[in-house]
């Protein structure tokens, strides 16, 4: 189906069963342990073996030599294969650094052996066995210091955009901002840990993993390993988070495949959680600039945000910029990305990549930017708001209502309570409150599915979309229940399996709205099967209470299907309306604070996320969706960082321990509003995406409510207390 | 992990003996640190003698009417015991100040006190890390040392003794028993306990090897408001950054114990006697002689008002 016209009524718009607030079908099998998760499928004929990865003790240099020779022999191991043994491999498309093979070491932790025994114990201490022989060789490793040699990233990236002339107008503008903002590095710290499964099977592979993106990963790990993609038969029903770093293909997957074949039976490879922050992706850090300048009426008249990033060679940067192109009006504007070369893992997508530091910093500077003009916050972004896309005032927003969004957020909060900064407190506590934008652009990828009616009325959807604990499943069953007129309960998902339709994927946030799309675009191919089969003009028939019916003819779904049953397939097909029209999301958070006068710790107190992003499909899984995004915002402000060690290149605090995430103590209070909207211009769902978008901007509104708070303004992330107790009241 | 073979002790004696004659044994207790540090290889013992049966799990009074604590008796019934909590806030306080509910299930009090430190560096075997690999130099001086100790560091180490316990059971004056594989017992003042890092930061307490721990003794109750304050970035589940424990009587003078200082816990009795003139004098007799990081040397001034806001805690 080419979606390339706005959509009108259909029959998702009966409501009866999408947008209702349904638990997730597969609740119970999570809840009950019989989802089962890729490390752990067994089947009881089968002896697995097991796989421990050695990850590369040095950040940057060559491997001269690799002794496994007391590995081997080590109780139970079966098999060890290194690095130097598999020689050069061809990279996938979406991989940066190589996942294994040759004798280049690009960054600390990458895989250099897998050493395959009976048992995961017996692995794991030979693993310990295997030396290895380095050339080091001197690294780049500090983004700071990098910056003068950054480069220009590709054009594809969009670099540099400028409309009007931001210098004049910044130089004549009576209220103007520039300050620096420095996002960290950050890691997923979901909770599965990439794990594979391999089994061979003549020349033809079955790999049970964990990974967002099925047919990326079937690409790129046939590209790897040199193989037939058909050959490769990839499995990941079940994903225990992901957060972006199962986007792309990592070592697990390749480690197992090798693993496997060298020991002749099925292996099973978990990468160790002290190997993840190094090993695989992360969040790159940044450095932005941001300037504004407005009117004393407080109009921004001029407004530039440059950023600077780093990456290995041959990576991307961190588009930190992005939505300051079209978040705010203003006549002038320019901005710009900058990419430093540097031997640190690999930087790529994490939960918003791009959106979320973008908003880091933006979103600080607007609260700045208000103080300066002596005005309220969220006027100050009303005032500002744009219905068109400030580059091209031609091209209008398909739906955007952060007006909305930050008004109603306002009232139910009570944004009328705040005082100004360093003046409310309770107890021990500075208690302040902060606002921010969430801003996140709505993304369309194609995406398939298949759909088979049979003759029991039940309806099969298969798709490789994959459900990384977002609700797809869930989703996905009411978009086919609602296009058939059937209960939930006649519908079956199958997911994450690349025999399936290819799907978008889990991913941007475009996952929900653009795999549903797809499922509805198979119903009209199984609902036009089953009119021509019962001789209906499809035009007229109505799918519902589980009957098809024509005039006054009308069929149950299991007696239309016959003994064959019947089956739709489409792919779901993008036209122009992305481009005529900027497709984004937008919301509103609030965040109270307190800071505790002595020890500077902050602790959230409460939070409010309203949301405008489309339909919303489901309220229950969409909410899930939201506080959990606002729970990452308060890691990101208050906590994470991976600290690097610019003397030895790499991520120090690499274990859970080290690297800090919220904990249920630190969420006291979590209220979400969902916007009543339909995008039309979006999808046949006319629903956008929204998981990312409740990440968006939080962390910022934490930093504006800490400063409401103590008066102390922190522009470099995480806030911790180090940063505010020198400013704080005296208490001794 | 290596192979390692492993034995459950039947009594006191029969541990300590076991332990005397095999000098690749650990004891091992809940296992919650000592499993961790074998699965990495920072602990490679070749044998496991099991003290979890011999009877250590009991809390009984002494005859001067304090408290002798099992070295078996696991965190959370020591915070949860009825005259720790009336007598002794400030243990039960720091108890549940630390790890978690399951982790506490499991931790003893003698593991508690010789769990090692969380020195980043220390968990990464492919690093240069005194502690770890005497010798090898130490990875935090000059790199990521924002947990790292504040006072009685050396050129060799400047890791913290990660302990909530033993912070209370250093205010509280606390005794440790032990027994040797001779069968010869003795006590040890927790004063005395821990050791500071010197150039020897492998060596962190005085047991000897093979000397086994079969009880801390608390002496009398001491009163006084007792007030155990944990600073630390996220809310729970987190080693401190500073923490603070305070016995402070209504007359002004007390004890003050500071963790996430230094390799042992920090009390200087000379910062204590300062206390009538405030917790700013008494932080400044306490720190004296801190050699802060560039990355920690907000842990000064953090003591300072941590104490600042106990001191005022007891008094209001
Ligand atoms: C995730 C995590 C978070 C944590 N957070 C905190 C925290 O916030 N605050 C805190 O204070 N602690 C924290 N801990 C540490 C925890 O308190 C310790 O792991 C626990 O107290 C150790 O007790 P155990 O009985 O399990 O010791 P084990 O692991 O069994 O033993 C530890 C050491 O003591 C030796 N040993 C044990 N018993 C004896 C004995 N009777 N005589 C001589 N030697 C003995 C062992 O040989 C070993 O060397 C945390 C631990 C984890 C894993
Ligand atoms: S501080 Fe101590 S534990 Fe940490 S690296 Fe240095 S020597 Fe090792």
């Amino acid at each position: 189906m080419q979606f390339d016209t706005p959509a009108t009524t259909n029959p998702i718009d009966r409501l009866k069963v999408v947008g209702q607030p349904i638990h997730r079908i597969d609740g119970e099998r999570k809840t009950t342990g019989r989802a089962i998760y890729a490390y752990e499928w067994n089947d009881p004929n089968v002896s697995y073996a097991y796989g421990y990865p050695v990850g590369a003790a040095i950040p940057k240099g060559r491997i001269k030599s690799m002794d496994v020779s007391d590995a081997k022999k080590a109780l139970g191991v079966l098999a060890v294969v290194t690095t130097l043994d598999v020689g050069d491999l061809k990279k996938g498309d979406f991989n940066t650094a190589k996942l294994f093979g040759g004798d280049q070491v690009q960054h600390y932790h990458q895989a250099i052996a897998v050493v395959v025994a009976e048992t995961f114990e017996q692995a794991r201490a030979a693993a310990a066995l295997v030396r290895v022989d380095y050339a080091e060789e001197k690294g780049a490793f500090d983004l700071e210091k990098a910056m003068d040699t950054a480069a220009k990233p590709e054009e594809s990236q969009e670099p540099d955009t400028a409309v009007g002339d931001f210098d004049a107008a910044f130089t004549s503008a009576p209220v103007t901002l520039d300050e620096t903002y420095t996002t960290p590095d950050q890691s997923h710290c979901m909770m599965e840990p990439h794990a594979s499964i391999a089994a061979w099977n003549g020349d033809e592979l079955t790999v049970w993993t964990s990974s967002q993106m099925i047919d990326w990963w079937r690409s790129d790990l046939a590209t790897t390993l040199g193989i037939d993609k058909e050959k490769l038969h990839l499995m990941s029903p079940f994903i225990g988070g992901g957060f972006g770093g199962k986007l792309f293909l990592r070592a697990d997957a390749v480690l197992a495949a090798f693993g496997a074949k060298a020991a002749g039976r099925p292996v099973k490879v978990a990468l160790p959680r002290p190997l993840m922050p190094n090993n695989t992706t992360h969040r790159p850090a940044t450095i932005q600039r941001i300037r504004i300048g407005a009117d004393r009426d407080g109009r921004i008249t001029a407004i530039a945000h440059q950023s600077w990033s780093g990456d290995l060679p041959g990576g991307g940067p961190e588009t930190a910029v992005n939505q300051t192109r079209l978040l705010y009006a203003g006549v002038n504007r320019m901005t710009a990305m900058r990419l430093a070369a540097l031997d640190l893992p690999e930087g790529n997508a994490m939960r918003a990549p791009g959106e979320a530091p973008g908003l880091m910093a933006l979103e600080i500077a607007i609260d700045e930017m208000a103080e300066k003009l002596a005005m309220d916050p969220v006027q100050f972004r009303i005032l500002n708001d744009t219905q068109v896309d400030p580059e091209n005032p031609e091209r209008p927003f398909s739906q955007r209502n952060l007006i909305g969004c930050l008004e109603l957020g306002a009232e139910r909060f009570g944004w009328n309570q705040r005082r100004g900064p360093g003046s409310r407190r309770d107890g021990n506590w500075l208690i302040g409150v902060g606002v921010a934008a969430a801003f996140r652009n709505n993304l369309l990828v194609p995406s398939g599915a298949r759909v088979r009616l049979d003759r029991e009325g039940i309806v099969t959807v298969e798709t490789d979309m994959t459900d990384i604990g977002t609700g797809s499943y869930t989703i996905i069953a009411q978009t086919a229940a609602e296009m058939l007129g059937l209960p939930i309960d006649k519908v079956a998902v199958r997911l994450g399996d690349s025999r399936f339709p290819v799907s978008a994927g889990s991913g941007g946030q475009f996952g929900g709205n653009c795999s549903t799309a797809g499922v509805y675009a198979a119903c009209v191919k199984l609902r036009e099967a089953i009119a021509q089969k019962l001789g209906f003009n499809s035009e007229d028939v109505v799918f519902e209470n589980g009957q098809v019916r024509s005039g006054n003819r009308a069929v149950p779904l299991a007696e239309a299907a016959g003994s064959d049953g019947l089956a739709g397939e489409d792919t779901i097909q993008w036209g122009d309306l992305s481009k005529t029209h900027q497709q984004s999301t937008f919301g509103a958070h609030f965040v109270e604070v307190g800071v505790d006068v002595a020890t500077g710790e902050t602790r959230i107190r409460r939070m409010l996320a309203v949301c405008a992003a489309g339909r919303i499909l489901n309220p229950i899984t969409a909410r899930s969706q939201v506080i959990g995004a606002m729970t990452m915002g308060v890691g990101g402000a208050l906590y994470e960082e991976l600290a690097v060690d610019t003397r030895s290149g790499f991520f120090v605090n690499h274990d859970l321990a080290g690297y800090e995430v919220p904990v249920h103590a630190d969420i006291p209070h979590q209220e979400v509003i969902f916007m009543n909207e339909t995008d039309p211009m979006s999808s046949p769902m006319k629903a956008k995406g929204v998981g990312e978008l409740g990440l968006c901007g939080v962390s910022a509104a934490i930093a504006n409510a800490i400063y409401n708070a103590t008066g102390i303004r922190v522009r470099h992330y995480p806030i911790t207390l180090d940063k505010l107790i020198g400013g704080l009241p005296d208490v001794a | 992990m290596r192979a390692f073979t492993y034995e459950r002790a039947s009594s006191v004696e029969a541990a300590a003996k076991a332990a005397a004659s095999n000098p690749e044994a650990k004891f091992i207790a809940g296992g919650t640190n000592l499993l961790d540090l074998m699965k990495l290889e920072i602990e490679t013992p070749t044998h496991l003698i099991d003290v979890n049966d011999i009877g250590l799990d009991k809390i009984e009074p002494t005859q001067d009417g304090g408290l002798r604590i099992g070295a078996l008796v696991r965190n959370t019934d020591l915070a949860a015991h009825e005259t720790v909590r009336r007598d002794y806030g400030l243990l039960s306080r720091a108890l549940l100040a630390g790890a978690s509910g399951q982790l506490r299930n499991k931790a003893s009090t003698a593991g508690n006190l010789l769990q090692r430190t969380r020195c980043p560096y220390f968990y990464d075997t492919n690093q240069p890390c005194n502690k770890r690999q005497p010798g090898s130099g130490c990875s935090a001086i000059g790199g990521f040392s924002r947990q790292h100790a504040v006072i009685g560091t050396s050129e060799a180490c400047i890791a913290t003794n990660p302990s909530d316990m033993a912070i209370a059971m250093r205010a509280l004056d606390a005794v440790v028993e032990t027994v040797k594989g001779d069968g010869s017992r003795r006590a040890i003042p927790i004063a005395d306990f821990h050791r500071l890092p010197g150039d020897t930061p492998h060596i962190e307490t005085v047991l000897e090897p093979g000397e086994m721990i079969t009880a801390v003794v608390l002496p009398p109750p001491i009163g006084g408001r007792q007030i155990y304050r944990k600073v630390r970035d996220r809310a729970s589940y987190a080693f401190a950054l500073v923490s603070v424990g305070a016995v402070i009587q209504s007359n002004g003078t007390g004890r003050i114990a500071v963790g996430g200082v230094a390799h042992k816990p920090w009390r200087v009795e000379a910062a204590e006697a300062e206390l009538p003139n405030g917790a700013r004098a008494a932080a400044h007799v306490l720190l004296a002689d801190a050699r802060p990081t560039e990355e920690n040397r907000f842990k000064v001034e953090l003591v300072e008002r941590t104490l600042a806001a106990v001191v005022s805690e007891a008094r209001g």
